[in-house]
């Protein structure tokens, strides 16, 4: 049986690994290869890296490390953050980096996920969406795509419908979707499952929930009530709050299939 | 000496990294007088069976890598294009080991591609040499849409919805559907089976 996959994200600004509570006050959290190889040997199934600075910058993300990650880590891996072309793309995957997510420059022209697609196949091309829970005039919930999210001075709702761009990035091409849910993040009180639930249902692709875990039922219930693929944290892991081989012990002995 | 088969696709490097780390050296290559001539070889692939036929074709290396007597080892695609035929595409592939490729179905209620780690499980009688030391049920990483059926080439096997070839062998011809370079110690001791295994070539 396919395991549900525990993701590590390695939010990455100037070289190092940061992380802020809802993608702000950015804090050290430590150096990129200590903390990949330390995440490869706890267990972890798959890293991403996500350069916060790198879109709003204009900048693609710097190569030396992960060419350094690729030599040294025996996990996938997938690299985030300011990909506009096919040419920043291949250079990633040719440093070793086995996916690419993409997420504001595909919000700008969303051609650019079957481009990315035709070049170097579905299964590389992940699509990040950061989204936000709004209220409607009438009172419903909304779920709202934003974009720029890497720079607080510059994130901007994109007033697409969360689900619907699921959906498109699916159709487009996309082989994975990760799925940011902005309320959630930083706060630790659990994934949105009622919003990840929408988007599983949408897509016939693997989704990533991200956002908002921060105990150890946190990934239980995702996994028991979703159907959802993977559950994706940094802070809970990056600090030690919840180890990973304690994890999936945790979800093991809860009849949750994982790799120990 | 170990000769990759540069394909022209993209994660070439993960391959030759994770050879690095098992402190050997390799070269990646399209020329087939080096790939003939190396000790073993090494047949990446990612994309689409089409695409990788054709490229291969091109570089006039499907008479080459049919003619291989050294051990070969074909891994995601790379196994794929070791069988008949693929359903992507409807494509005639180098014929080395017998069966046709076809889609995983998410009319079953799977999400495709199948994307992560999943179990092997061995086939057949006795252990293939690929397996030394890997327990069995271990967990390997996967990533494809299209996967070959199992069959008695099958060394082992693994479920997503069907049973399909997670590892096949056919004399010299061997192939991963899952990617032992990002497989941890698992990927790790099935490429060290392989580099272990007796050589072949003029090298």
């Amino acid at each position: 049986m396919l395991t549900k996959r525990i993701i590590a994200c390695l939010d990455v600004r100037d070289g190092r690994v940061v992380k802020g509570v809802q993608f702000r006050n950015h804090r050290d959290m430590g150096d990129i290869l200590e903390l990949s190889q330390r995440y490869a040997d706890e267990g972890v199934d798959e890293l991403v890296f996500y350069d916060i600075t790198a879109s709003s910058d204009g900048r693609v993300v710097d190569k030396s490390w992960v060419n350094n990650v690729a030599r040294r880590i025996n996990i996938p891996f997938c690299v985030a953050g300011g990909i506009r072309s096919i040419k920043d793309a291949r250079a990633i995957l040719n440093d070793g980096a086995d996916k690419i997510s993409v997420n504001s420059p595909a919000l700008e022209r969303p051609e650019f996920i079957t481009e990315l697609a035709e070049a170097f196949g579905t299964q590389c091309v992940v699509v990040g969406i950061d989204s936000r829970l709004e209220k409607a005039a009438n009172g419903s919930d909304k779920y709202v795509v934003y974009q720029y999210t890497g720079d607080e001075t510059k994130t901007i709702s994109s007033k697409r419908d969360t689900v619907a761009w699921a959906a498109e990035a699916e159709r487009r091409g996309a082989g994975e979707i990760v799925l940011n849910c902005m309320n959630n993040d930083g706060v630790k009180r659990g994934y949105d499952l009622a919003q990840l639930r929408l988007v599983r249902e949408a897509v016939t692709i693997p989704v990533i929930a991200s956002g908002g875990a921060g105990d150890y039922p946190h990934f239980a219930e995702l996994f028991e009530t979703t159907g959802i693929d993977g559950g994706l944290a940094a802070s809970v892991f990056h600090s030690g709050q919840i180890p990973v081989p304690d994890l999936k012990r945790y979800l093991r002995d809860r009849d949750i299939e994982v790799r120990l | 000496m170990i000769a990759i088969i540069d394909s022209g696709g993209a994660n070439i490097a993960s391959v030759r990294f994770a050879l690095e780390r098992l402190g050997v050296d390799s070269v990646l290559t399209a020329d087939p007088a080096v790939i003939s001539s190396a000790e073993r070889v090494i047949l990446p692939g990612v994309g689409a069976a089409p695409v990788a036929m054709a490229q291969l074709d091109r570089a006039g290396l499907v008479e080459c890598i049919r003619g291989l007597t050294q051990p070969v080892l074909g891994i995601c695609l790379g196994m794929q294009l070791l069988f008949e035929r693929s359903q992507e595409g409807d494509t005639p592939l180098l014929g080395l080991v017998g069966g046709t490729c076809g889609a995983f179905d998410p009319g079953m209620g799977l999400t495709v591609p199948h994307m992560g780690w999943n179990r092997l499980v061995p086939q057949g009688e006795g252990r293939h040499p690929l397996l030394a030391g890997v327990e069995d049920g271990a967990h390997v990483y996967f990533v494809h849409s299209y996967a070959a059926p199992v069959s008695a080439d099958t060394v082992a096997s693994c479920n997503y919805g069907v049973d399909f070839t997670a590892l096949v062998a056919r004399g010299n011809f061997m192939g991963a559907q899952f990617h032992p370079e990002r497989s941890g110690p698992v990927g790790a001791r099935i490429l060290g089976n392989f580099l272990a295994l007796p050589a072949g070539g003029k090298g």
